[in-house]
């Protein structure tokens, strides 16, 4: 029997999840269900990493994206919470530009992925070492750590010439801070004027 | 498992693996289910004896030990429920949407060393990433019953998660810069030898900083006294107030899961893992106790899972201890404690552990300098080379630049202080 590439299947199972869920999400008209699809898509994103051996991407992954779809669910939820189970409509403008963008998106995504061609499978799992300096035999690629890598290259250090991200990322930083520092200063708990010892202290 | 497979018996390389991660899967998930049974029983327990009751006493013999089998039969029995205007989707999948979070976060947990469901190098990041997760499960239950208590409880769960995760993080961040490693097996084996190596005892800050994560811990796996989205004297029963049957169950195994598991977190990065307060290992094979293989090894192995179950054990007792012990925080209260005490506490400690290792001052396993035959500490030297592997990635080894030299050194001397 013709040794079939298990890794290859299961790359592929989680792509087609992620493509239903994906179209889930657009064809849905309940906004919670909707970000409950989003959810699994983005999940199964992260599978899709960790079967690329790329372990500190699909955790991040998982933290960042589908963590980050919890404030969409909780915002679906508060917004619906008055009349349960709206249902969004979307006009047919929406539908054209949507494709319009969604459509360039893949044009561009297209050529790039038949350029490269295949997951990446060795023979039957076996998959080999970055560096070539040794085979490892596991059909778990995530054995390849990817994070150390990652933070010094962001950093800037390993390499030869020190072009890291590390001042783009401070600035950010505090950019991101001034930002919140603000948000919190527009959404505070106004003056109390009435009521005296209630703790109207401000929610996360 | 999937190495021994492929090499001795020649399997193929996938089905070896497929067939260890089936292994890994069924040992896990049995772990959660006898430890959920045996939890609540060991809650109810619990519970009665400080209420001054007897608790369960009579199915199972004298100590009401099947008590649990026996409300799982029951709920098995029971008929499986949905609210008519419920959104019958979502009500159906949330209890697994719940349990997933919580089960799967068991893969990346080390019990020992090389026991482990998948050696992820960034398994902490991930444990977090995916315990998160959990409260995805108590929305959506929250929001499909259509019911206003379950509601609350859920929108009170997404407030309280979304602001504890800052601490949790913060305190779960310190462990991992002590260590230089985010994955939890080299955590663990870093706190061999004496108890005074694990991380609780490296200094005043996270000796406190411990404290700080247990507190946040139980906040994120919603137990009292922060159990806002059940709390059952002003909610009914919070987000699973319309659950009955089997789906209630799966709420509640998820609960004791994450209970465990954030247990587990917190003794393998503050309290030494599986290493056990004495050196055991080390007195009966010797100083290289680490580098056996064979039966010493799975010895080893078992006398560290045995010692890293019962801390476990400990800290899910703790937990409902406390339970039954403190009265519940009201919501403000919860938000209060968060982000006016627990988070800049967190941020102090993370700032005071950072100047301790600048400083080089001495670390807890220092001051009580015993070795077993005159090595220096092993823990000392596991870092040195786990810090310079990290420098230097083996592909540019031989050609690194002096400058990743210099850092790496810097990088060893600040990590190491010794």
């Amino acid at each position: 029997m013709e040794s079939i590439n298990g890794h290859t299947l299961l790359f592929l199972l989680f792509g087609a999840l992620t493509c239903f869920f994906a179209l889930a999400v657009v064809f849905s008209a309940n906004i919670v269900r909707m970000a409950f699809y989003l959810i699994i898509a983005l999940a199964t994103t992260a599978g899709l990493h960790f079967l690329a051996g790329a372990d500190f991407v699909g955790a991040m992954q998982l933290v960042l994206y589908v963590g980050g779809t919890l404030v969409v669910l909780v915002f679906g939820v508060m917004l619906t919470a008055r009349s349960p189970f709206v249902s969004l409509r979307t006009a047919g403008g929406d539908w054209v530009l949507a494709a319009l963008i969604g459509g360039t998106l893949l044009v561009i995504l297209l050529p790039v992925a038949f350029q490269i061609g295949l997951p990446p499978t060795a023979t039957d799992g076996i998959f080999t070492d970055p560096a070539g300096s040794e085979r490892i035999t596991s059909s778990v690629p995530v054995t390849v750590p990817t994070a150390t890598r990652i933070g010094l290259g962001f950093l800037g250090v390993p390499g030869d010439d020190f072009s890291g991200y590390l001042l783009p990322f401070e600035i950010i930083s505090i950019h991101l801070l001034v930002v919140l520092v603000g948000a919190a200063y527009l959404a505070r708990a106004k003056r109390r004027t009435t009521v005296k010892n209630s703790d109207v202290s401000g929610s996360s | 498992m999937s190495e021994f497979l492929i090499n001795s018996w020649g399997w193929p390389p996938f089905y070896a693996s497929a067939c260890a991660a089936f292994v890994a899967v069924v040992l896990i998930l049995h772990l959660i289910a006898v430890g959920a049974m045996f939890f609540i029983w060991l809650e109810r327990k619990v519970a009665g004896r400080i209420q001054d009751r007897l608790g369960p006493t009579r199915v199972g013999g004298k100590f009401g030990w099947l008590q649990t089998l026996a409300d799982g039969i029951k709920l098995i029995a029971k008929e499986d429920l949905m609210p008519a205007e419920a959104d019958g989707l979502l009500f159906r999948i949330a209890p697994y949407v719940a349990f997933c979070a919580s089960f799967s976060s068991f893969i990346a947990l080390p019990f020992a060393t090389g026991w482990v469901g998948l050696d992820i190098n960034v398994a902490v990041f991930f444990v977090v990433a995916i315990l998160g997760l959990e409260v995805f499960g108590v929305i959506l239950a929250g929001y499909a019953s259509a019911s206003k208590w379950s509601l609350f409880g859920a929108m009170r769960e997404a407030a309280q998660v979304v602001s504890y995760e800052v601490p949790l993080g913060l305190c779960i961040v310190i462990p991992v810069m002590i260590a230089g490693t985010m994955d939890l097996t080299k955590i663990g084996n870093l706190q061999a030898g004496w108890f005074t190596n694990w991380y609780i005892f490296h200094d005043p800050f996270t000796f406190l900083t411990s404290f700080v994560f247990f507190s946040c811990a139980l906040a994120s796996v919603n137990r009292a006294p922060f159990d806002l989205a059940e709390a059952e004297s002003e909610l009914v029963a919070g987000f699973h107030t319309e659950y009955s049957g089997l789906r209630w169950s799966f709420f509640f195994m998820a609960e004791y899961g994450s209970m465990f598991l954030v247990s587990a977190l917190g003794a393998i990065l503050f309290l030494g893992g599986w290493n056990g307060p004495v050196p055991m290992g080390q007195f009966l094979f010797g100083a290289h106790a680490m580098e056996l293989s064979g039966w010493a090894f799975f010895l080893i192995n078992l006398l560290g899972v045995m010692n890293f179950i019962f801390k476990v054990v400990l800290g899910v007792t703790l937990m409902i201890w406390i339970r039954w012990t403190l009265p519940r925080l009201r919501i403000d209260q919860v938000i209060t404690t968060c982000w006016k005490y627990f988070t800049p506490i967190a941020a102090i400690m993370f700032v005071g552990v950072i100047s301790w290792q600048l400083l080089g001052l001495p670390s807890g396993g220092d001051l009580l300098p015993l070795h077993v035959d005159g090595r220096p500490r092993l823990s000392g030297d596991v870092r040195e080379q786990h810090l310079k592997d990290a420098v230097l990635p083996q592909d540019s080894a031989d050609q690194h630049s002096a400058a990743s030299r210099a850092l790496g050194d810097n990088l060893v001397r600040v990590g190491g202080g010794h």
